[in-house]
């Protein structure tokens, strides 16, 4: 059996380190462990093999990559890009699945037969109406909404032309993807499509296929992802700056503690409603408890933190630590990063782990089937009740509850953003770019994605933005990356005065904001791509997303769904660097496109670091090379207007 | 740091809007919600309401959902730790604090006495003079308009002395920055300070006292907002737009003196909301970052002598003063300023003495470039107190000049010397009349300096046409009696040479674009026979001015193939006017007030009106603030005409077009006029005789009714059935 890490080689995060050394003493079994005990394979790791059709499965070396070829004389640059395609494809899949549910939920709110959700943000409403080019004047808001949830489920099944929310790109965008035929026609049909292609004997160009698979993610970060934000909004709120609290710290001795794991927001927020109804309280009363503490985890915890302030336990790799606290009385996921130890691990403590989604199930767990447009209250209530009466079960000898919790703001939409800088008569991005162009931001960085036992966890993110946030990058953060930065305490807006140079501290002073804004889950990367567009269209910093002073980055990630993010963002124009390892072996023709030409061809590109410092470094030597080509690197003298020149601004 | 500012202007705000909710509400106990309530005479409501929130308070009931609306956009107060952003909720606390200024001076409309002064000028006992009308509005919206008032400063608080004050306030004034003045530092405001150092206040000097309390301060916004809607075009209601224009069109900025309150804090980023920054001499935290202004936002503890200088360049600035080498200050602000019997050195030509103002060209040796001289005893050589004639004798020479420009130049001279602190400039040509003030003669300011003054203005503004300038001041009794004959011979040659101009003798008009920095798809085309309709720019004027600048403001238009001699309508014109208007309007009449009539950017002197029951039309210049028969006063009429849009029925025109042969010819011309108020009448009383007697309707004055005839399109009617008027006649205008 391998040697395992060093627990403080394991996390830098506390309250996983206090969880995993009472597994080890105990004799548990969790994810990082497994992942000392199992070396990653190493043919996989770089993308070396193909078990596409059944006259394999073929590998070739890493090592001399050119030296053979597969069965099919497929070459290591063809499997290569069709291993990442399909990565693609299945990340794609994930989110917009998320989406369409998302969708029909919307559609049977608007059409008044879903008495358990409403509408809570008729204003956002009526903006998507409006991008959507959906008629609002003088119609009934049902109306509206039904129309709009119409076109956004038709988003997925649609055949012929291309996705409605690309428009929102800046125009010089828009017109490299149709030069390059790249726009997205409905997402199930890319995901289709993508599938066919990586399929036996069909597409074995490395270049053709990656593209085909920009094609496929921009399906995601433009239509499927989109669709589940817009709507997430609509339906549960858009995020404002909102207080919350995260670590283990979270889970209450003397409450029934009910952890939800997951995406889809809307179990959740049904969950939240019941968790303060009173009956639902007389009977935690009633089983002994003082209440119900309901804590988030990963992303549909992500949503309901930046939306209600929820309290959230802790990132993807924290699952299993929050069951190791011995204090968790019922864990409901539904899909997406449900790792399947999750079922067994509970199954040493008291903990009920319930599997909520019909496409989601796992062997071993109590299934309650929850469905947003038939039974959420009744559902919820059966969950939230079962959780309850076990209650009594939790076995005090056994109850762990670390004592760190970290506060936070959070509710960074693209919303908030705008009003945050000018209010409500003077709301625009003009503050982030004049800010950006006069120096005291020198870019915005996106650093997001998952956890991975593989490498330290949260230490990469960590080392990672306390570097970006002293050379004055403003970072956003999504999904389990932003937990992170949350418990470390950077999401407060005291953080400016810790952690960033002197520029970026001025101006998060001035708005009042921390240097790293929480903006959603996973799925609400679009809200990003909503942000740059937005950047470019506010001018000064060019006239593409390409243009901008901006970088990506996903330094833990170990999804699919984060393959297709980072593809999308690249698609997009985004320089996107991903850490622990990367499916590809250097020098090979297919990864120096991908890691080069692909700028080209889109404006983006991947590159790949595993060390946060260099990591770092690529971002900013990038943001500093857009500066210069926008001419903003060096200081202005302050333009004096006289009247000849009042005359040349903008009324 | 910004949180401190946000939290107390967050604070302040609150505080506000309470107590002016309470006034509010014992307002309505006390004169009911329908008490109706209003600024005077403006067709803007509470401007800054109207503007930002497209909402008319007409009543005291109106200000409810106002009130309302302040309580949506008061935010949550600023906590010690772990705050949200509160940048966003700081503005629209301000927002919320310039609604509720809006409504508490309004309150002040229906006190017994009220304590305001109406018109320009404060009065002995009072020199608050509260909210413009719209007719100063106009009148300085000009200004601003043409740079000759840059911006405007918004000065609460005092400064520590007298002197301070007058220091400051003089330096804006010599920048030609208007200071609107409100709110008090230790008992002490500003504009009292200045006062009691003996300076002119009031619109005509640009040191306009507003108020006493900080309410008062809105003022300012209410004329910036509706700058906007008047000149820009811009709709009630359309905040984004309104904002924009402010930031990027009026250049002001708030200066605190004393300490910042946290009422001074909330009503600062209200004016943020508006690009205006704040600059303050006290020790308070700063704002320097970018973004909602177009440089810092609050910049503070900048000593006196610098803060005059630190705010020009905070605002973004850009101001060029020629130094003129004389020993008073030098600005268009001091074109108001008054010179009383008692303050006067020397009273020079006017009712009881000869007086007159002369500019020819001559051939370029025939003139030494600044040669000066006095003929006659120069100011210390006159008796304090007395009378004395003069002659303002100005050679000029240059390889563009042209004898078209000669009167140009000469009508120069009345607000070039104007502008000097000291000096009165009256009238022009033969009714010249000066004074020069004690104060000025004993800074010692001499005769010659008029010359220095003209030499240097006309080098700056008229360098292209002109190389040389040479000026003699004759004060010597027979001289001027002798050359003012002279002058008069040159006068008549001129208007004959005028007279005989028409539009159908010249080939190419001029445009006028000067506006478009305030409404941008306006365009004014200048004829022989029609000018600008600000009253400012004729066809002569034009032409100099494109010789002056060829990429400037005004344009050659060629007229090009006709279209409809009638309507006054060419193919090149047209042309012109549909790019220049960014193609907003396609075809423009030149004689017509109902096909095609002329846009207007705001700064017109009178609006033609059509009366479609009388088949006549009434004319109604702004300085009219009574109701009209067509039922909207001037303010109202304005707001409907101004901002670049094509009414039919409705024309902005200087009052001399009045008198062209070529007014509203489409229509009938002059003897359409139905309806004029008496003081316009009077004033153009021999225009119209002489018009009439054209028309052959020799008794058309009295035909043409006034306010004291009718006051309603009936009463004009039958006015016109009692007089005979000669439109009842005509064929029908619809």
């Amino acid at each position: 059996m391998a040697k395992l890490r060093e627990i403080q080689d394991v996390t830098i995060c506390e309250t996983t380190a206090e969880m995993l050394k009472k597994a080890r003493d105990t004799g548990l079994s969790t994810a990082f462990d497994r992942a000392d005990e199992m070396a990653a394979c190493p043919i996989g790791a770089k993308s070396a093999c193909c078990k596409h059709c059944v006259m394999g499965p073929c590998r070739l070396s890493s090592k001399a990559p050119y030296d053979k070829v597969g069965v099919c004389g497929a070459t290591i640059d063809t499997l290569q890009a069709r291993n990442f395609a399909r990565m693609v494809a299945a990340g794609t899949a994930a989110h917009s699945d998320h989406g369409r549910e998302m969708s029909e939920l919307f559609l049977s709110i608007a059409k008044g037969e879903n008495p358990d959700y409403q509408i809570r943000d008729e204003a956002k409403l009526l903006a998507v109406a409006k991008d959507l080019g959906v008629e609002t004047e003088g119609r009934e808001v049902k109306d509206v909404a039904v129309e709009v949830a119409e076109i956004c489920l038709s988003q997925f099944g649609q055949q012929h032309g291309p996705l409605k929310f690309l428009e929102r790109a800046p125009e010089i965008r828009y017109k490299r993807w149709q030069d390059l035929g790249l726009l997205p026609r409905g997402v199930d049909r890319e995901v289709v499509e993508m599938m066919h292609r990586t399929a036996m004997g069909v597409d074995q160009d490395y270049k053709n296929l990656t593209l085909g698979a920009a094609r496929c993610a921009l399906a995601d970060g433009w239509g499927g992802s989109m669709v589940s934000t817009e709507l997430s909004d609509i339906m549960f709120g858009t995020p404002k700056p909102i207080r919350g609290e995260v670590d283990l710290g979270v889970l209450d001795a003397n409450k029934v503690n009910v952890v939800v794991h997951g995406h889809e927001p809307h179990m959740l927020d049904k969950l939240c409603e019941l968790a303060e109804d009173p009956e639902m309280l007389a009977k935690a009363k009633e089983a002994g408890a003082e209440g119900i503490n309901l804590v988030g985890m990963c992303c549909s915890g992500n949503e309901q933190l930046i939306r209600r302030g929820l309290k959230h336990a802790g990132n993807f790799m924290q699952c299993d630590a929050v069951i190791i606290t011995g204090a968790v009385d019922g864990m409901m996921v539904d899909v997406q990063c449900i790792q399947q130890g999750l079922a067994s691990l509970s199954k040493c403590f008291h903990t009920k782990f319930f599997t909520t989604n019909y496409r989601c199930k796992i062997e071993g767990a109590e299934h309650i089937e929850f469905h947003g447009t038939e039974n959420a209250r009744q559902a919820g209530v059966e969950l939230l009740t079962k959780a309850i009466e076990n209650f009594k079960n939790r076995d005090a000898s056994k109850v762990t509850i670390p004592d760190t919790r970290e506060q936070m703001i959070g509710g960074f939409s693209h919303e908030t953003i705008n009003y945050m800088l000018g209010g409500t008569f003077r709301g625009s991005y003009t503050p982030l770019n004049d800010n950006i162009i006069n120096g005291r931001i020198r870019g915005v960085a996106g650093v997001v994605g998952c956890t991975n036992p593989r490498v330290k966890h949260d230490w990469v993110h960590y080392e990672l933005v306390k570097e970006l946030l002293a050379n004055d990058v403003l970072v956003v953060q999504t999904g389990c990356s932003a937990i992170t930065m949350a418990k470390m305490g950077f999401m407060q807006p005291e953080a400016a005065a810790k952690y960033c140079g002197p520029g970026l501290r001025e101006v998060c002073e001035a708005v009042g904001m921390p240097p790293v804004l929480h903006s959603g889950a996973c799925v609400d990367n679009s809200r990003i791509l909503v942000a740059v567009s937005e950047m470019v269209k506010t001018g000064g910093l060019g006239d593409d997303i390409s243009d901008l002073p901006v970088a990506g980055a996903a330094p833990e990630y170990m999804s699919e769904k984060a393959i297709a993010i980072g593809h999308y963002f690249v698609a997009s124009g985004v320089f996107t660097v991903f850490g622990v390892t990367f499916p590809a072996i250097e020098g090979t023709k297919w990864a120096e496109y991908l890691f080069g030409g692909i700028e080209e061809d889109l404006g983006g590109k991947w590159a790949f670091e595993s060390d946060p410092n260099k990591m770092a470094a690529l971002m900013i030597d990038h943001i500093n090379k857009k500066r210069e080509a926008l001419g903003i690197h060096k200081k202005k003298e302050r333009v004096l207007f006289d009247m000849e020149a009042r005359r040349q601004l903008e009324v | 740091m910004s949180k401190i500012i946000c939290a107390a202007a967050i604070r302040g705000a609150h505080a506000i809007v309470d107590r002016v909710e309470k006034k509010v509400n014992d307002a309505v106990a006390k004169f009911g919600e329908d008490k109706e309530v209003k600024l005077p005479n403006t067709g803007y409501y509470l401007p800054v309401i109207y503007g930002i929130l497209g909402h008319k308070v007409e009543t005291l009931g109106d200000m409810k959902p106002v009130l309302e609306r302040c309580r949506e956009l008061l935010p949550p107060q600023v906590e010690e730790q772990l705050w949200v952003p509160y940048l966003g909720h700081a503005l629209d606390a301000g927002m919320a604090t310039l609604f509720a200024y809006d409504m508490e001076e309004a309150l002040k409309y229906l006190e017994d006495p009220i304590p305001y002064v109406t018109g320009e000028d404060p009065t002995e006992d009072n020199i608050w003079l509260g909210a413009a009308d719209d007719v100063i509005m106009r009148k300085r919206g000009v200004e601003f308009v043409d740079g000759s008032a840059p911006g405007f400063a918004a000065v609460v608080g005092s400064a520590p002395d007298n002197e301070t004050a007058v220091k400051i306030a003089k330096e804006l004034q010599e920048k030609g920055i208007y200071v609107f003045m409100a709110s008090e530092h230790n008992g002490k405001t500003f504009a009292e300070q200045l006062v009691e150092a003996g300076v002119q206040v009031g619109w005509p000097t640009r040191l306009v006292p507003f108020g006493r309390d900080t309410s008062a301060a809105i003022h300012a916004v209410g004329f910036a907002t509706r700058a906007a809607m008047a000149f820009g075009g811009v709709k009630p209601g359309d905040y984004a737009g309104i904002l924009r224009y402010n930031k990027n069109r009026i250049f002001a900025f708030v200066l605190a003196l004393g300490e910042v309150t946290d009422e001074w804090y909330a009503a600062a980023a209200g004016a943020i909301n508006y690009g205006f920054p704040t600059i303050a001499d006290s020790d308070i935290p700063q704002i320097l970052v970018t973004g909602i202004c177009t440089y810092e936002h609050v910049v503070s503890n900048v000593p006196h002598e610098q803060i005059v200088s630190k705010a020009i360049e905070v605002r973004g600035l850009k101001i060029q003063i020629s130094k003129i080498d004389i020993p008073v200050s030098y600005s268009p602000a001091f074109e108001g300023e008054r010179i009383g019997r008692d303050a006067m050195h020397v009273e020079l030509g006017g009712p009881k003495a000869d007086g007159f103002e002369f500019c020819r060209m001559l051939e370029l040796d025939q003139v030494e470039d600044g040669k000066f001289e006095v003929i006659g005893p120069d100011l210390d050589e006159m008796e304090v107190g007395k009378t004395y004639p003069i002659g303002i004798w100005v050679e000029v020479a240059g390889r563009n000049m042209q004898p078209d420009f000669e009167p140009i130049l000469e009508r120069q001279i009345h607000h070039l010397l104007n502008g000097a602190e000291g000096i009165l400039h009256i009238g022009q040509r033969d009714i010249l009349w000066m004074r020069v003030s004690k104060k000025a003669y004993e800074a010692g300011l001499r005769l010659s300096h008029f010359g220095t003054i003209l030499h240097a203005k006309f080098h700056n503004e008229f360098g292209k046409i002109l190389d040389k300038v040479q000026v003699r001041i004759y004060t010597e009794p027979e001289k001027v009696k002798e050359l003012i004959e002279e002058a008069r011979k040159t006068y008549r040659e001129r208007e004959s040479r005028l007279g005989a101009m028409t539009d159908e003798t010249v080939e190419t008009f001029y445009s006028c674009l000067l506006c478009q920095s305030f409404a941008p798809d306006h365009v004014c085309v200048i004829s022989p026979e029609r000018p600008g309709l600000c009253g400012a720019y004729n066809w002569l004027d034009g032409k100099a001015a494109y010789e002056i600048n060829p990429t400037g403001p005004n344009q050659p238009v060629k007229k090009g193939d006709v279209i409809d001699e009638k309507l006054g309508q060419w193919s090149g014109v047209n042309e012109y006017v549909y790019q220049n208007s960014h193609e907003s309007v396609t075809s423009f009449s030149a004689y017509s007030l109902m096909v095609d009539p002329m846009t207007s950017c705001g700064c017109f002197e009178a609006i033609v009106v059509l009366l479609p029951m009388a088949n006549a039309v009434m004319v109604v210049d702004r300085d009219f603030p009574g109701m009209t028969p067509c039922g909207m006063p001037f303010s109202t009429l304005a707001g409907s005409v101004g901002g670049g849009a094509q009414t039919p029925g409705f024309v902005g025109i200087s009052k001399f077009y009045i008198g062209s042969k070529k007014f509203i010819s489409a229509e009938g011309g002059i003897l359409r006029v139905a309806w004029m108020p008496k003081h316009l009448k009077e004033s153009l009383k021999e225009v119209i005789q002489k018009r009439g007697e054209e028309e052959g309707v020799p008794d058309l004055y009295d035909k043409i009714a006034t306010e004291e005839d009718a006051t309603t399109e009936e009463e004009v009617m039958e006015f016109m059935q009692k007089v005979g008027h000669p439109a009842l006649e005509m064929d029908p205008m619809m």
